[in-house]
């Protein structure tokens, strides 16, 4: 039988390449199709919005939203999911517009002290085989007492070098643009074309091949949740940066935001499958939804949050149709 | 026994329990340099607890274990690699997330810095072009996008790629489970290569004929213990069953056909709408096979066959009930979290109710029927389902199927990596099963499943290109239809 076999060259794949790509890529391009719909929208119903000025103000928030959103991503990753990322948000931007403001040292002590609680949290989940969920929920009434604590009215102030740091002004390009440019391909480079970085994602796709190749796990879900610790501060500092004050409920619509985001950006719940800059396309694309499009359709407040799931259930859709197609 | 210079592996009086299931009881194993030992034995008797021993996943309860001339203390993965020991593990151990660079990356820690995923990427595709010229498969695919044939391509190439520690001892267990023919001549005649350079293999197989083709020595395992060991030259299939069985020896399944044509047609797929090229019929008490090389659209009719079941298909008429048995039981197949009997009573849950709540005792009892009847091996169905060995996961599996009120049955490769004995007692099943006149379509990538089969269907790029009758049945005839010799 092998004789036979082995006598003739079989290539049998090369019909089947071009259907091999091709789902990959539309799955890759559709955050970046999606945010180019909205630019597209927003020009139409107001010209004057797509200009440097347009931009810097529909775009302020981005960063820090950005920024939340690859938090996010690298507890999803590794087959997480960080319920607490909001609260912990405020509860950095509390400590940044008083102890940070006040007291620098203690500020950078309090917030390294709550990167590596993160870091702790990411350790109990993996060791004691704990979901995830319930952990980071229980966490997120923690970091919003703690918030509380230290800021129970709205008020206290950014420190003077956050609010001119956020103020820059870059010429030619928007700020928020060159920023949400710069953190994606960061980001990217780390998590997708370094070898930790694969085996970060390894470990969402098959954590048991992982293991088996001799890698630490703990040492991975340690490094991921240490990882949204960070973003998570930088997002908070970004965020008072901006608002110049805080308040303790300030990050609370960042959590479910920021998973949007991931989702948004190409990324799922499980499999470790993300990609960073598809995270910060969605988060720019959530961004503008709620703060520029839905404001010039006049769309009352009221019904902008319905409207933005509305959005995000359109972009699924879509993506469920592309891995649909035939292989 | 002690080691000697040139044994890889020296294990003496090896055992380990879990709970009350000795997996191993004393089990004395040696492989030397340069030598190829087929491993076979039931699922179940202790031959994957050997090899999780060897590749130190697991550790032992007592015994001596050395490898390559380093005693072992404790179970370590690391020192296993270290000491030159390769593993592909049965269930598929890829990230399916990953491309097929990444996965090589991942299986070695020592290519580190920018450029890494680069060097990955030339020494699996280089690997790969070794052993499987003409695979097809690029480095930067994702896994997931890969048929299951060449995933196992890539998992069985990666095990041969090397970095900074020797490769001394590959241990392959079921590795042609998905591979079609093709491929698993190319990859029997690398390990010949492989084993000509002074590497040892341990190579673990259901399809006996691979294993007396390629190794030197062959290990029977039975209950936790090596019940007979010796060359290859002294034995043939007969031997190997009946030492494996114990028992019984090996029945012929050549079972005396009726023609059924009066029967009503359960399933026809059309010329002309469909994307076969050739009809397909099947009717009540038909078992039909399906078969050409791996990956060549055998899955997708079934699946095409499935959903027509519900759907209005132009290509394909079906006139009853259907149920799938899946072949990538990990996938399709079970419910991890789920006992064995909710993993049996799922696909007959309308029939199992009153009043939309559930009958325990109803679902119990269909239970206790079908352990019975597939002698399916579990202290108690209401254990998770994957307290199960693989091939007892199997046979639930055809519990679900043949347990509920379909008609038509369709399995896709449902043996992979199911012991002899196992497939037998289904295969009877099958049978008995066709004769109360219920359809069977079966793709399989074992040949001698085949003579199992009314009639065959062999595929080619996604269209039929042969129908074989039970006579004609036979490998030349399959591959000649394969490969597109004649038709």
């Amino acid at each position: 039988m092998s004789s036979t076999a082995s006598a003739r060259p079989v290539n049998r794949t090369s019909p089947a390449r071009w259907f091999d790509l091709s789902p990959t890529l539309l799955r890759t391009a559709l955050p970046f199709v999606s945010l180019a719909l909205m630019l597209a929208a927003i020009g139409w119903l107001n010209p004057r919005a797509i200009s440097y000025m347009g931009f810097n103000l529909m775009l302020s928030l981005a960063i820090p939203v950005a920024l939340a959103t690859i938090a996010q991503m690298f507890v999803i990753t590794v087959n997480e999911l960080d319920l607490s990322a909001g609260f912990f948000i405020s509860f950095i931007a509390s400590v940044s517009v008083t102890m940070l403001h006040d007291t620098p040292l203690l500020g950078i002590a309090v917030i390294a002290g709550a990167v590596f609680v993160y870091a702790a949290i990411g350790a109990l989940i993996h060791l004691r085989n704990l979901p995830s969920i319930v952990v980071t929920l229980g966490m997120a009434f923690v970091w919003q007492g703690l918030a509380l604590m230290v800021l129970p009215q709205p008020g206290g102030k950014a420190p003077a070098w956050l609010q001119s740091f956020m103020a820059v002004h870059v010429p030619f390009v928007p700020f928020p643009i060159v920023a949400a440019a710069a953190i994606a391909l960061v980001v990217h480079l780390a998590l997708m074309k370094t070898s930790y970085g694969a085996v970060l994602r390894g470990i969402g796709g098959n954590q048991a091949a992982v293991a088996r190749a001799g890698w630490s796990i703990l040492h991975a879900k340690v490094l991921a949740f240490t990882l949204a610790g960070v973003f998570g501060v930088l997002s908070a500092l970004t965020l008072v940066g901006l608002s110049t004050a805080g308040d303790a409920n300030i990050g609370a619509g960042y959590t479910l935001l920021a998973i949007a985001g991931v989702i948004l950006g190409g990324g799922e719940f499980m499999g470790g499958r993300v990609s960073a800059m598809g995270a910060v396309a969605g988060a720019l694309t959530l961004t503008l939804a709620s703060a520029s499009l839905l404001s010039f359709m006049h769309i009352p407040t009221d019904w902008q949050t319905g409207a933005n799931g509305v959005i995000l259930i359109v972009v699924l859709a879509l993506r469920a149709m592309i891995e649909r197609r035939p292989k | 026994m002690t080691a000697g210079k040139t044994s890889i592996v020296a294990f003496s009086a090896v055992a380990k329990a879990y709970g009350n299931v000795k997996a191993l009881n004393g089990v004395d194993f040696v492989v030397d340099a340069g030598e190829c030992v087929g491993l076979v034995g039931h699922n179940g008797a202790g031959k994957s607890t050997l090899v999780n021993a060897i590749a130190g996943t697991i550790g032992t309860d007592a015994g001596r274990r050395t490898i390559a001339g380093q005693d072992l203390t404790e179970h370590s993965v690391v020192l296993a690699h270290k000491l030159g020991v390769r593993c592909v593990f049965q269930e598929l151990s890829l990230c399916p997330n990953l491309t097929v660079a990444e996965n090589a990356r991942i299986s070695h820690p020592s290519l580190t810095g920018w450029g890494s995923l680069r060097r990955a990427d030339a020494l699996i595709v280089a690997k790969l072009d070794d052993i499987f010229p003409g695979h097809g498969i690029r480095g930067d695919q994702i896994v997931g996008d890969l048929s299951i044939g060449r995933r196992q391509m890539v998992e069985v190439a990666r095990v041969f790629t090397q970095s900074v520690d020797p490769i001394r001892l590959v241990i392959l267990d079921e590795p042609t489970s998905s591979l079609d023919s093709h491929a698993s001549a190319q990859l029997l005649a690398y390990v010949r290569r492989a084993v000509a350079t002074g590497v040892s293999c341990i190579f673990i197989s259901h399809l006996l004929n691979e294993v007396l083709a390629s190794t030197d020595r062959i290990v029977v395992m039975r209950d936790g213990k090596v019940a007979v060991t010796g060359a290859t030259i002294d034995f043939d299939r007969e031997k190997l069953v009946a030492a494996m069985v114990g028992i019984v020896s090996a029945r012929q399944n050549s079972v005396a056909k009726q023609r059924r044509g009066d029967a009503p047609l359960r399933v026809a797929v059309h010329k002309k709408h469909g994307a076969a090229g050739n009809d397909l019929d099947a009717k009540a008490g038909e078992i039909i096979g399906l078969s050409g090389l791996a990956a060549h659209g055998q899955s997708n009719l079934l699946v095409r066959i499935f959903q027509a079941a519900s759907r209005r298909d132009r290509g394909v008429d079906v006139t009853a009930t259907v149920a799938v048995v899946a072949g990538d039981r990990q996938t399709d197949g079970v419910f991890p979290l789920w006992s064995v009997l909710e993993n049996i009573a799922v696909r007959s849950l309308s029939a199992l109710s009153s009043y939309a709540l559930i009958s325990q005792e109803k679902q119990r009892a269909m239970g206790e029927t079908w352990r019975q009847r597939l002698g399916i091996r579990t202290p108690d169905l209401g254990n998770s389902i994957l307290s199960l060995s693989g091939g007892n996961q199997q046979k639930a599996l055809f519990a679900r199927a043949l347990a509920s009120d379909a008609q038509i049955i369709l399995m896709d490769d449902p043996m992979r990596g199911v012991d002899i004995a196992t497939k037998l007692e289904v295969y009877a099943l099958i049978q008995e099963e066709a004769a109360k006149g219920r359809t069977f379509i079966w793709y399989t990538t074992e040949f001698e499943e085949l003579e199992n089969c009314d009639r065959v269907y062999v595929l080619r790029n996604g269209k039929i290109v042969a129908a074989l009758d039970h006579d004609e049945v036979n490998e030349q005839n399959v591959i000649r239809s394969s490969f597109g010799e004649a038709a």
